[in-house]
């Protein structure tokens, strides 16, 4: 496998704009004769689908939601960031650029994180265009807040709703493309295999998930934005129904899949209360800034804190980073709140747990200012759980919210199977290791706006067959019948476990073996694990109903039959790369202090898989990281 | 799209329809009402008015058609946005469906209204053109011109308690209409903003009750004897002298006998 | 606790559907609506029977995704939240709970308790956006917009598209969700050049899809879980006259 990541030469500022001088264009009279499928309607997806249909080519866009604007875009929160250097603090294009590259813990693509610093600002200008009504000052003029730690305030935010905003303008304007016919719009219609021919992705297979009817769709090429894997763990902060099967299905015909083992996990959640849990919602880290974290010192202690004197508190991130304290980074602070729960001092009913504590803060601050700041959390807090934070801590658990993995692709976004383009989440490109708050929805739009327009005519542009594929190819032909086999298989099986059984079953595997820190001799019995329970899956699961009609529990099973080939990957991932960075933590790679010990001689790469059938052992393939423009650093939060 | 399709083809377009008669029709009651308060000043101010009104001629006819036609236009809007209603909600309803916050007058509107038609119906039958059960129509010397003596109508045709009953009830209904209808009228027109809803909303009830109120006293008052039959046509067939040693009346009684 | 659940259930839209019961034991109080559903769905999976279906996915009271009439209102009891942010301990242990899909002419079943809401798309596509070609964009602080404006046009595009609106009006109208997404950009300044044309598109777009009238009840906002003010619903009915005179006027014009 060739992984070439077509990055274009000279200086790091110019990199773009001569890629785009460089890429062929298509005639604007031929636009229409090219089909486009995108698959997803997220920020990425439907960002694409309007802009390339504005562009003039014929593009369907596939979702298997009700409408595009449920895509799981819609629950980020917190902001999106652009170097608009609005707030004259000194932020730039390189700022944003490098605090990307550092936060990543220097495992993404320099030219790809510039490009993506460099389009940040025109997002903000599309969407304030298309009338998101982000904040804004008396005076009218945009306002921004800091945000993931940024020394500048770059962050762009519509109350706590910024995703749903952003989503909904691009939804708005992939609505206008489909009033105006140049888009297509195939809703509840889930992608469940990719068609390949020649070594070239021309085409997909759906399912309808209202009628159960399977079709045969056919493009020039096929562009994913499907979203995270998150939900390989089951309880997580991703959409019941965010799945990884479209990605997974474009592995397993030829797309290398990138780094699966970088999986972000978000330290203020609210912890599971029983093994009824469905999902696990985020506070947002904001509550750091007031809050102090505390554990019980004693094992198995089940006082209420209010009974917990002083002195039998254990403060464990001040204790252990003095100078960040309870900021310190997401992945630090996950850490340090497993360790307190694995060590028996965890808090809750599940022990699955630690305080958020405002008490000191009502104190110094009163109570009214706290509600003013947070306000609007406590209630959501209390919503969830039934308590007041004002009277009582609150409970928090580190939970998975975002995977920086994905499928790999070049700087086109171009997988290394040709005429497969993958955004958003769903490719692996831009956040390394870790992810910055407020730069999911900067990439998700980057790519559907601003990249992938520029990216596709050259390939389209290269095409010598005139016309998309006939849908009565053999390869169509054969992915069809492999998609209704496996619906079969599924229906016909009659076993005796529930779909969700097997999905809490691996949830709980990757937790323990694959989640904040992880061992050698913990992933290689994952590793023999999930094998197993994925031969038990296909043994025993027991799927009711009809392929023919809605049948949310065939839907669920193709999903997490996919889910249990991707823990095994995630897990060889981990196990292979041999250091800790980023959302990766290997236990046996550490300083003394507890760090994470990164290391660049020999895993300063991208690590892509490739699929090589079966029960067969997938096989890594590398790609080096070479960076012209900045230097490594190691992160220190003493 | 032009506005009359865009008045009568648009659900949006029939509210405005439906708000816009209502208008005129709450305006006419309005106006109805002040000139039947005329009731408690002297008998000529009422006759006089009712005078002039039946002086107009033609222009009477074009008014009457047009009100006819506001109340004409008011039911068909009414009912053409029902029979939408029910197809978009469908054959099948909900089992179980609470009332969140509609007002009962709101809930209530199409019984309202269409009792309220019966009323008016049987209103004009009764004092306009007297075929039911209207009260004897007594003329009297207005200014030298023998004119109908509306006063001692009015005064007559309340003294019948299930009469005055059926309007009180009739008015009362009205009312209840005009209470969602009024505050409804501002939303539908989109006259009704943050700024001004409060306003409206306290506008709205106060002309409901005002209106109520107008309404009950001239009820109340003939039927009480607040007001009495001042007409001496009418208490000469009665039997009486309207002023001790009244030389038309003791003319006329003779006559009768 | 334990409830008794009454649930619609409908094998498609062509066949007629029933009430069926069941009940739902040991249930934590804080478990939400949706994880009692799932329990509810994994006794029957076990029991060899066909699950519930229902439409559900954020859980997070953001997709709108979910849209069950529970109790006779839409979202279950608790003002201001979606289905999926109903807890349990918002019912009393032996309760019997009544749970029905949306009814509308305009969201037809498709099965159980999941409705198609594609109507509201068809909405958006006749007139929900503002005409800008993707990068034409001027700078974003190009166009300043008082505070007051933006947080307004912020309340209506809270708007999650759940349909809640039309399930609790008593006429199906999707007056609500229309005066909130065409309020939102007539709000702002960018809206105002195809501000006339998008009311009228997406008025006429509401009507053809089959929802009903609006007769000012409120019920909508009542039920809606982001609390969106029956004032934009105002607001449209305003921007509908004003397009439809300011267009007979404009067609006469030259």
């Amino acid at each position: 496998m060739k992984l070439d990541s077509k990055i274009p030469s000279g200086p790091l500022e110019g990199k773009w704009e001569k890629h785009i001088m460089e890429g062929k264009l298509v005639n604007p009279a031929n636009k229409r004769k090219y089909d486009i499928i995108i698959v997803g309607s997220g920020l990425a997806g439907s960002s694409a689908a309007a802009t390339l249909g504005e562009l003039g080519y014929k593009v369907k866009c596939f979702t298997f939601h009700d409408s595009p604007r449920r895509a799981h875009s819609i629950a980020a929160q917190g902001g999106i960031n652009a170097a608009k250097n609005y707030q004259n603090d000194g932020d730039s294009v390189y700022r944003l650029f490098y605090d990307t590259i550092k936060g990543g813990d220097f495992r993404s693509r320099e030219a790809n994180v510039y490009r993506l610093a460099q389009v940040s600002a025109n997002i903000i200008d599309q969407c304030a265009a298309q009338g998101v009504p982000f904040a804004r000052e008396y005076g009218g003029l945009l306002a921004n807040r800091s945000f993931g730690g940024a020394q500048v305030s770059r962050t762009f935010y519509a109350r706590g709703q910024t995703g749903q905003q952003l989503l909904l303008g691009a939804y708005s304007a992939l609505s206008r493309q489909v009033g105006l016919g140049t888009v297509e719009l195939c809703a509840n219609e889930e992608m469940l295999e990719l068609v390949v021919v020649d070594g070239h992705a021309k085409g997909i297979i759906t399912r309808n998930l209202n009628t159960g009817e399977i079709s045969r769709h056919s493009a020039h090429a096929v562009v994913l934005g499907t979203g995270g894997y998150g939900n390989v763990f089951n309880l997580s902060t991703y959409a019941r129904q965010s799945n990884v099967t479209a990605a997974w299905r474009a592995h397993r015909k030829g797309a290398a899949f990138a780094n699966p083992c970088y999986t972000q996990i978000h330290p203020t959640c609210i912890p599971v209360s029983g093994d009824y849990q469905s999902k696990l919602t985020l506070m947002s880290e904001s509550l750091r800034n007031d809050g102090r974290i505390w554990a019980p010192k004693k094992k198995g202690d089940k006082r209420p804190p209010s009974q917990i004197p002083e002195e039998e508190r254990d403060y464990y991130l001040e204790r252990k980073y003095p100078s960040f304290g309870n900021l310190a980074p997401r992945d630090i602070s996950s850490r340090a709140a497993k360790e307190a729960c694995d060590d028996g001092r965890g808090v809750g009913e599940t022990g699955l747990g630690v305080y958020l504590d405002f008490s000191d803060a009502i104190k110094r601050l009163g109570a009214d200012t706290i509600k003013e700041r947070y306000g609007n959390l406590f209630d959501i807090y209390k919503e969830i759980t039934d308590e007041s934070a004002y009277e009582v801590p609150m409970r928090i658990y580190p939970a998975v919210h975002y995977t920086m993995g994905g499928l790999w692709v070049d700087y086109n976004l171009m997988s290394n199977l040709e005429g497969l383009f993958v955004m958003g989440e769903a490719n692996f490109s831009d956040h390394g290791a870790n992810r910055l708050g407020a730069s999911a929805l900067m990439q998700g739009l980057a790519d559907g706006y601003f990249v992938l327009p520029y990216t596709i005519p050259h390939y389209l542009a290269n095409l010598t067959a005139s016309s998309a594929p006939s849908t009565d190819d053999q390869e169509f032909v054969k992915a069809e019948e492999a998609v209704k086999e496996r619906t079969e298989k599924l229906l016909g099986n009659k076993g005796s476990k529930s779909v969700k059984s097997f999905h809490k079953r691996l949830g709980n595997i990757m937790w323990d073996h694959c989640g904040m820190a992880r061992t050698k001799e913990k992933l290689e019995e994952a590793i023999k694990l999930i094998p197993e329970l994925r031969k038990e899956f296909w043994a025993d699961v027991r799927v009711p109903g009809e392929g023919k009609e809605l049948n949310q529990s065939l839907e669920s099973a193709g999903r997490v039959a996919d889910f249990l080939e991707l823990g095994e990957l995630m897990c060889r991932d981990a196990l292979a790369r041999e250091e800790s960075c980023g959302g990766h933590f290997r236990e046996e790679h550490q300083y003394e202090d507890g760090e994470a010990k990164r290391d660049d001689e020999n895993f300063a790469h991208v690590a892509a898989w490739e699929y090589k059938g079966e029960d067969q052992e997938p096989v890594r393939h590398t790609e080096e990281l070479v960076y012209e423009s900045v230097k490594f650093a190691t992160r220190s939060y003493k | 799209m032009n506005i009359l399709n865009a008045l009568f083809k648009t659900s949006l377009g029939k509210k405005v329809i439906m708000a816009i008669t209502g208008l005129v029709l709450v305006g006419f009651v309005i106006g109805h009402l002040v000139g039947n308060l005329q009731i408690f000043s002297p008998p000529e101010k009422i006759n006089a008015y009712a005078h002039l009104l039946q002086s107009l001629g033609p222009v009477l006819w074009v008014i009457r058609a047009f009100l006819l036609l506001m109340v004409g236009l008011h039911i068909w809007s009414a009912i053409a946005l029902v029979l939408e209603n029910k197809a978009a909600r469908g054959a099948k309803g909900y089992a179980n469906q609470k009332t969140l916050r509609a007002s009962f007058a709101s809930r209530t509107m199409k019984w309202s209204g269409l009792i309220v038609l019966a009323f008016i119906i049987y209103h004009i039958l009764h004092f306009t053109t007297k075929q039911a059960y209207g009260p004897e129509l007594f003329m009297v010397n207005l200014d030298g011109e023998m004119v109908p003596d509306v006063h001692t109508m009015m005064v007559l045709g309340f003294q019948d308690p299930l009469v005055s009953i059926f309007y009180l009830v009739a008015i009362g209904l009205l009312t209840l209409h005009l209470s969602h209808g009024l505050s409804s009228m501002f939303q539908s027109l989109g006259l009704r903003t943050r700024a001004w809803a409060g306003c409206l909303n306290k506008v709205s009830l106060a002309v409901c009750i005002l209106y109520f109120l107008g309404n009950a006293a001239i009820v109340g008052a003939c039927f009480s004897g607040f007001v009495k039959v001042q007409n001496e046509n009418f208490q000469a067939s009665s039997g009486e002298l309207c002023t001790p040693n009244c030389q038309v009346c003791e003319t006329r009684l003779a006559s009768n006998n | 606790m334990n409830v008794k659940l009454r649930v619609w259930r409908q094998k498609n839209s062509e066949t007629e559907g029933r009430f069926e019961n069941y009940e739902a034991k040991n249930l934590n109080p804080n478990m939400s609506f949706l994880e009692m559903m799932d329990v509810v769905n994994e006794d029957l999976t076990d029991a060899g029977e066909e699950p519930i279906a229902f439409a559900h996915d954020c859980r997070e009271g953001i997709c709108g995704t979910c849209s069950c009439m529970i109790d006779g209102k839409p979202h279950g009891p608790e003002h201001g939240v979606a289905t999926c942010q109903t807890y349990m301990r918002s019912f009393k242990d032996g309760d019997t709970i009544t749970v029905e899909p949306f009814r509308a002419t305009a969201f037809p079943i498709v099965k159980d308790l999941v409705t198609d809401r594609a109507a509201f798309d068809k909405i958006q596509q006749a007139g929900g956006f503002i005409t800008v070609r993707t990068g034409a964009a001027p700078d974003a602080n190009s166009i300043p917009i008082g505070k007051e404006i933006a947080d307004l046009a912020m309340d209506a595009a809270a708007c999650i598209g759940c349909g809640a609106c039309v399930a609790a009006c008593k006429n199906a109208s999707a007056m609500l969700f229309v005066s909130a997404k065409a309020g939102q950009l007539n709000l702002l300044p960018q809206g105002q050049p195809e501000k006339d044309r998008r009311v009228l598109s997406m008025v006429a777009a509401m009507d053809e899809a089959g929802f009903g009238n609006c007769t000012n009840q409120y019920e909508c906002s009542a039920a809606c879980p982001k609390m969106i003010s029956e004032e934009f619903i105002s607001k449209l009915n305003r921007d509908f006259v004003g397009a439809t005179v300011r267009n007979a006027v404009k067609a006469k014009a030259l």
